[in-house]
C-alpha cells in the first residue's frame, strides 16, 4: 500500500506536472522544451498516479487508452505535413500564421506519440 | 487541380466516417457508403472525352525533393480504365455491404478498409512514381489480407489471409526490386519516361532480371498457375470482398503491370513466351478445377483464374488485335464476374446457402435477381447481344492470327470458354431456372441497394453489347494505345468492336464453345462427382508446396532461433557488448585512430564534480548488493550526464535526460516490486572476472572514441547554418526543437513512429493474459 503522502500528493502532483508539460510543449519553439520534453513530463505525471493509486485508476485518468493516445499522436504528426501540398511545398513543409503553426500540430504530435507509447509500457508494468 | 491525388485523398479520408456507419439505420447505410465511390466515378468518368482524344491528365506533387522523391500520379486510357472500374463497382460493392453486412458489430471497420483498399487501388493504377506505385501495391495486399481474415474467428479465414499475404507479398517484394534496378537501369523513376524510352531499356545488362521479377510479381498477383491456390481460398472473405478484390479489381493488377510494361519488354521473346505459356496454362487449370467445386463462390474464383489466364495470355501475343481482346474482355469480365459474385452473396443472404448443389428455381421468388443473374450469366457465356459476346470473338480473333501456336491456343480457348458456359449456366440457369430443390427458407428479393449494383454491371453488359463501338472508342483504344506503346499504333488501328461480324471462322467457334458447355453443363453433376475424386490433385498439387514450404521455413526459423536467440540477458549483454567493443577498437588501434587533444584534464571545479559524480555513481553501481541500490546508482550516473548537458550548454537534452531518468527509475521500481529485492549471487567467479573484464573492455573503448573525436577539428558549418537560418526559415529560437519539428522533421517522423511500434509491442508482449488459476498465496 502506498503512503499517505504519496496518495495524497499524486492527484495535484499529475494535474501540475500536465499544465507545466503543456507549458513546456507549447515554448518548445523558443526556448528549452517541446514534444517529447512535454511528453515525458506527463507521462511521470501518471507515472506517479499509477503508482499511487494503482493501474486502474491512472488508466482512467488518461481517458484514452494508451493506443489510441499514440496513435493520435502519429496521425497528427502525419498530417501536418500535408497542407503544404496545397502551397504546391514539398512533405512537411510547415505554415505559419503568426504564432500558429502546422510545426505546432506536429509537436502535438511527439507529445502525444510519447506520452501515449510511455503509458503502453507503464500501465502494463503497473500492478492493480 | 490535381483530380487524381484529392480522389485518393478523398478514399482514404472516407475511412473515418464510415467507422460510424453503425449508428445509421440500416436501410441508408448501403447509399451513405457508396456516395464517395460514385461521386469518385463520376469524376474519373469525366476525364473521358479529353483521355479519348489523347490528352493524359499529370499531377506531380513533391515529396521529399531532397530524396528525389516526389508524387506523381498521371490518367491515361489504361489508368483510367481501370480507375473507373474501381470507382464503378467500388460503388456497387460499398452499396452491397452497407446491406449486406448490417448485422455485423464491425461493419464500420470493413467499410473504412474497403475505403482504403479503394484508395491504394486507384494509387497503384494511377502512379507515375515507381516507388509510389509499390507503395499503393503493397497496400492492397495489407487491405486484402485483413479484408479477407475479416472473420478473424475462423481459422479457415486466418489461413486464407496469410497465404494470400505471403504469396502476394513475396510477389511485391519482386516489385520492389524490380522497380529499384529500373531506376537504376533507366536512370529515373518516373513510369512514363521509363515507358516512353520504349524497348532501348532492354539492352540494358539489368534488363533480364527486372523482367523476370516483374513477370513473378504480375503473377503472384493475378493468380497465374501454379501460383493460382491463394485465389479460391481468398473465397473466405465476406461476398463483397471477393467480388470487387478478387474479382474485378485487385487481382487484376498484375495484368496492370504487364499491360503497363509492355511496350518496354513486348518485344522479348522470354516475355512473350513466359506470358502465353503461363496465361495458357492458368486457363487450362482454372477450367478444370472450377468444375469440381459445389460452392458458388469456389466455382466463380476458379473461371476468375480462367479470365486472369486468358487476358496474361492475351498480353503476350503482341498484337493490336489481342491487345484490343485483352482491354475488351477486362472491362467484359469485371461486368459479369462482380455482378455474378453479388448474386451469389444475394443467394447465400437469402437461402443461407452457397452449395450450387442444392439450389434451383429459384427465380419464382426472387424474380428481379434473376433477371440480373441470367443477363450476367448469359454474358458470361458469351453469348449475343451480351458484350461477352463482343469479348469472346475478339479472343478466337487474337487466337487465330496468332503466327506460331494458333491451333493450340484456339484449342485451349476453347475449352476454357466453355467452362466459362458452365460456370455461368450454373450461376444463372441452373440456380434460377432449374427444378427447385427444396429450401428451409423462402427467399425473397433483397433490397434495391444489394441489387443496384449487380443489377448497373449487368445493364452494363447489354448496353455495350447493343453499343461495342461506344466501348471501342472510349474505353478500349484509349487502353491499347497505353498497352501498345505510341510507336506500335502508328502504324495499325486496333481491331474495331461489333457485334456482328458475318459468318466467318471465329462464329463457328462461339458455336462449337456453346455446344460444348451446354454438352457438359447438361451432365455436369455426375462429371463433378467423378472428379471430385481426383485426390491426386490435392495431394500432389502446388498448395501442398506451399505447405511444405511454409513448415520448412518456420522450422528454419524456430532452429536459427534457438541457436541465437537462448533467451538470457546476460549472453545477449555479453555478445553485444563484446562485438561493439571489438569492432570499434579494431580500426582504433590498427589504423592509428588513438588521439588525445590537448589540455583535455582542463577541467573546472564545477566539471570535475560532474565527473565525480558519475564515477561514484558507476562504482557504487557495480559494488551494489541489492537490486534496488543498485538502480539508486544508475540512476545517479543518468542525472550526472544531464548535469553535464546543463554544464555544457544543452538545456534541452539536460531536461529530457531529468525526465527520462525519472521515468526510467519509477518503471524500473514497478517491475522490482515483482521481484526479489536481494537476488542470490548465482555468478561464479570465473564468471564475475569475464563480466568485469568486458566492462572495463567497453568503458575503455568508449573512452578513446570519445578522445579522439575530441581531438579532431570541430566542423561548425552545420550548426552556424542552423543557428542563422532557425528564426528567419522556421520562426523559432529555439534551434534544437526547431530542428526537431521542422529541419529534421521527416526524421522526427520516423523516431517517433518507433516510438510507437515500440508502445504497441509492449502492449502486446506485456498484455496480461487471463491467468491460470494460483494456488497459494
Amino acid at each position: 500500500m502506498p503512503s499517505v503522502i504519496l496518495r495524497t500528493s499524486a492527484r495535484p502532483l499529475l494535474a501540475l506536472m500536465l499544465v507545466f508539460s503543456l507549458y513546456l510543449l507549447l515554448r518548445g519553439h523558443n526556448a528549452p522544451g517541446g514534444g517529447f520534453i512535454g511528453g515525458l513530463f506527463a507521462a511521470s505525471g501518471f507515472a506517479v498516479y499509477a503508482i499511487a493509486f494503482g493501474r486502474r485508476a491512472a488508466e482512467a485518468a488518461l481517458r484514452f487508452t494508451p493506443k489510441a493516445v499514440l496513435g493520435a499522436g502519429l496521425l497528427l504528426a502525419l498530417v501536418s505535413g500535408l497542407p503544404a501540398f496545397l502551397l504546391g511545398e514539398p512533405f512537411l513543409t510547415h505554415l505559419w500564421w503568426s504564432v500558429l503553426s502546422t510545426a505546432l500540430v506536429f509537436d502535438v504530435g511527439v507529445y502525444l506519440t510519447v506520452v501515449g507509447a510511455v503509458c503502453a509500457f507503464l500501465f502494463e508494468l503497473t500492478e492493480e | 487541380m490535381p483530380f487524381t491525388a484529392l480522389a485518393i485523398a478523398a478514399a482514404i479520408a472516407a475511412a473515418a466516417p464510415l467507422l460510424l456507419i453503425t449508428r445509421l439505420p440500416p436501410a441508408v447505410r448501403g447509399w451513405a457508403a457508396a456516395a464517395v465511390p460514385f461521386a469518385l466515378f463520376v469524376g474519373f468518368a469525366t476525364m473521358l472525352p479529353g483521355v479519348a482524344a489523347g490528352s493524359i491528365p499529370t499531377d506531380v506533387m513533391r515529396w521529399v525533393p531532397s530524396l528525389g522523391v516526389e508524387l506523381a500520379f498521371r490518367v491515361d486510357g489504361l489508368s483510367l480504365l481501370m480507375a473507373l472500374l474501381i470507382t464503378g463497382i467500388g460503388a456497387g460493392v460499398f452499396a452491397f455491404s452497407g446491406r449486406y453486412l448490417a448485422g455485423h458489430p464491425r461493419q464500420g471497420r470493413f467499410l473504412a478498409v474497403l475505403a482504403l483498399f479503394m484508395a491504394a487501388m486507384l494509387g497503384t493504377v494511377t502512379s507515375d512514381h515507381l516507388i509510389a506505385l509499390f507503395v499503393f501495391w503493397e497496400l492492397t495486399s495489407l487491405t486484402s489480407f485483413l479484408l479477407i481474415g475479416f472473420k478473424g474467428e475462423s481459422e479457415r479465414a486466418r489461413a486464407a489471409a496469410l497465404q494470400a499475404l505471403l504469396v502476394t507479398g513475396a510477389g511485391g517484394l519482386m516489385l520492389l526490386a524490380a522497380a529499384l534496378l529500373l531506376g537504376q537501369a533507366a536512370g529515373t523513376f518516373r513510369l512514363s519516361e521509363i515507358i516512353a524510352a520504349g524497348p532501348a531499356l532492354t539492352e540494358h545488362p539489368l534488363a533480364p532480371a527486372i523482367l523476370v521479377l516483374l513477370i513473378l510479381a504480375a503473377f503472384t498477383k493475378s493468380a497465374q498457375a501454379p501460383l493460382h491456390f491463394w485465389l479460391p481460398n481468398a473465397m473466405e472473405a465476406p461476398t463483397p470482398v471477393s467480388a470487387y478484390l478478387h474479382s474485378a479489381t485487385m487481382v487484376k493488377l498484375g495484368v496492370y503491370l504487364l499491360a503497363r510494361f509492355n511496350p518496354v519488354f513486348g518485344g522479348e521473346e522470354l516475355w512473350t513466351g513466359a506470358l502465353v505459356t503461363a496465361g495458357t496454362a492458368t486457363m487450362l487449370v482454372g477450367a478444370l478445377l472450377a468444375l469440381r467445386e459445389t460452392d458458388l463462390k469456389r466455382v466463380l474464383a476458379y473461371s476468375t483464374v480462367v479470365a486472369l489466364g486468358t487476358l496474361v495470355m492475351l498480353l503476350g501475343l503482341q498484337d493490336p488485335i489481342a491487345a484490343t481482346a485483352a482491354m475488351t474482355f477486362l472491362i467484359v469480365h469485371a461486368l459479369y464476374k462482380a455482378s455474378l459474385f453479388l448474386v451469389a452473396g444475394i443467394i447465400d443472404h437469402e437461402t443461407g446457402t452457397r452449395d450450387a448443389t442444392r439450389l434451383g428455381g429459384l427465380a419464382r421468388s426472387m424474380p428481379v435477381t434473376a433477371v440480373v443473374a441470367l443477363a450476367a450469366g448469359l454474358s458470361m457465356a458469351g453469348l449475343p447481344p451480351f458484350v461477352g459476346f463482343v469479348g469472346k470473338e475478339l479472343l478466337y480473333e487474337a487466337k487465330l492470327t496468332h503466327p506460331v501456336a494458333p491451333l493450340l491456343l484456339v484449342g485451349a480457348g476453347v475449352l476454357a470458354n466453355a467452362a466459362m458456359v458452365v460456370v455461368g449456366g450454373i450461376l444463372s440457369v441452373r440456380a434460377f431456372l432449374g427444378t427447385p430443390r427444396g429450401l428451409e427458407t423462402t427467399p425473397h428479393d433483397p433490397p434495391p441497394e444489394m441489387l443496384a449494383g449487380p443489377a448497373a454491371l449487368a445493364a452494363g453488359g447489354v448496353l455495350f453489347g447493343l453499343l461495342p463501338g461506344t466501348l471501342g472508342g472510349w474505353l478500349v483504344e484509349p487502353a491499347v494505345s497505353a498497352v501498345m506503346g505510341s510507336a506500335a499504333m502508328g502504324s495499325a488501328t486496333p481491331a474495331p468492336l461489333a457485334l456482328w461480324h458475318g459468318f466467318t471462322p471465329v462464329l463457328g467457334l462461339s458455336v462449337l464453345t456453346l455446344a460444348l458447355g451446354i454438352a457438359v453443363f447438361l451432365r455436369w453433376e455426375p462429371l463433378r462427382r467423378r472428379m471430385e475424386r481426383w485426390h491426386l490433385l490435392d495431394r500432389h498439387g502446388p498448395e501442398r508446396g506451399y505447405t511444405v514450404a511454409l513448415g520448412g521455413f518456420q522450422w528454419l526459423a524456430a532452429w536459427q532461433t534457438r541457436l541465437i536467440q537462448p533467451g538470457s540477458l546476460r549472453v545477449y549483454a555479453t555478445v553485444t557488448l563484446a562485438v561493439i567493443a571489438a569492432a570499434t577498437a579494431a580500426p582504433m588501434l590498427f589504423g592509428g585512430g588513438i588521439a588525445v587533444p590537448a589540455g583535455w584534464l582542463d577541467l573546472t571545479v564545477y566539471e570535475a564534480g560532474a565527473a565525480l559524480l558519475l564515477m561514484a555513481g558507476a562504482v557504487a553501481a557495480v559494488v551494489a548488493r541489492g537490486m534496488l541500490a543498485g538502480i539508486m546508482a544508475v540512476g545517479v550516473v543518468g542525472f550526472g550526464s544531464a548535469l553535464v548537458f546543463l554544464l555544457f550548454g544543452a538545456p534541452d537534452l539536460a531536461f529530457t535526460q531529468f525526465a527520462v531518468e525519472v521515468l526510467f527509475i519509477v518503471i524500473l521500481t514497478a517491475v522490482l516490486l515483482k521481484l526479489p529485492l536481494r537476488e542470490p549471487e548465482h555468478r561464479t567467479r570465473g564468471q564475475r572476472r569475464t563480466d568485469a573484464a568486458l566492462a572495463v573492455g567497453v568503458g575503455s573503448v568508449g573512452a578513446l572514441v570519445m578522445l579522439a573525436v575530441l581531438a579532431s577539428p570541430f566542423d561548425p558549418t552545420l550548426g552556424a547554418w542552423f543557428g542563422a537560418a532557425s528564426v528567419p526559415e522556421a520562426h523559432g529560437r529555439n534551434v534544437v526543437n526547431v530542428i526537431i519539428v521542422d529541419f529534421r522533421a521527416l526524421d522526427t517522423l520516423g523516431e517517433i513512429t518507433v516510438l510507437g511500434l515500440a508502445g504497441l509491442a509492449a502492449l502486446a508482449i506485456l498484455k496480461r493474459r487471463p491467468q491460470a488459476p494460483q494456488g497459494g498465496a
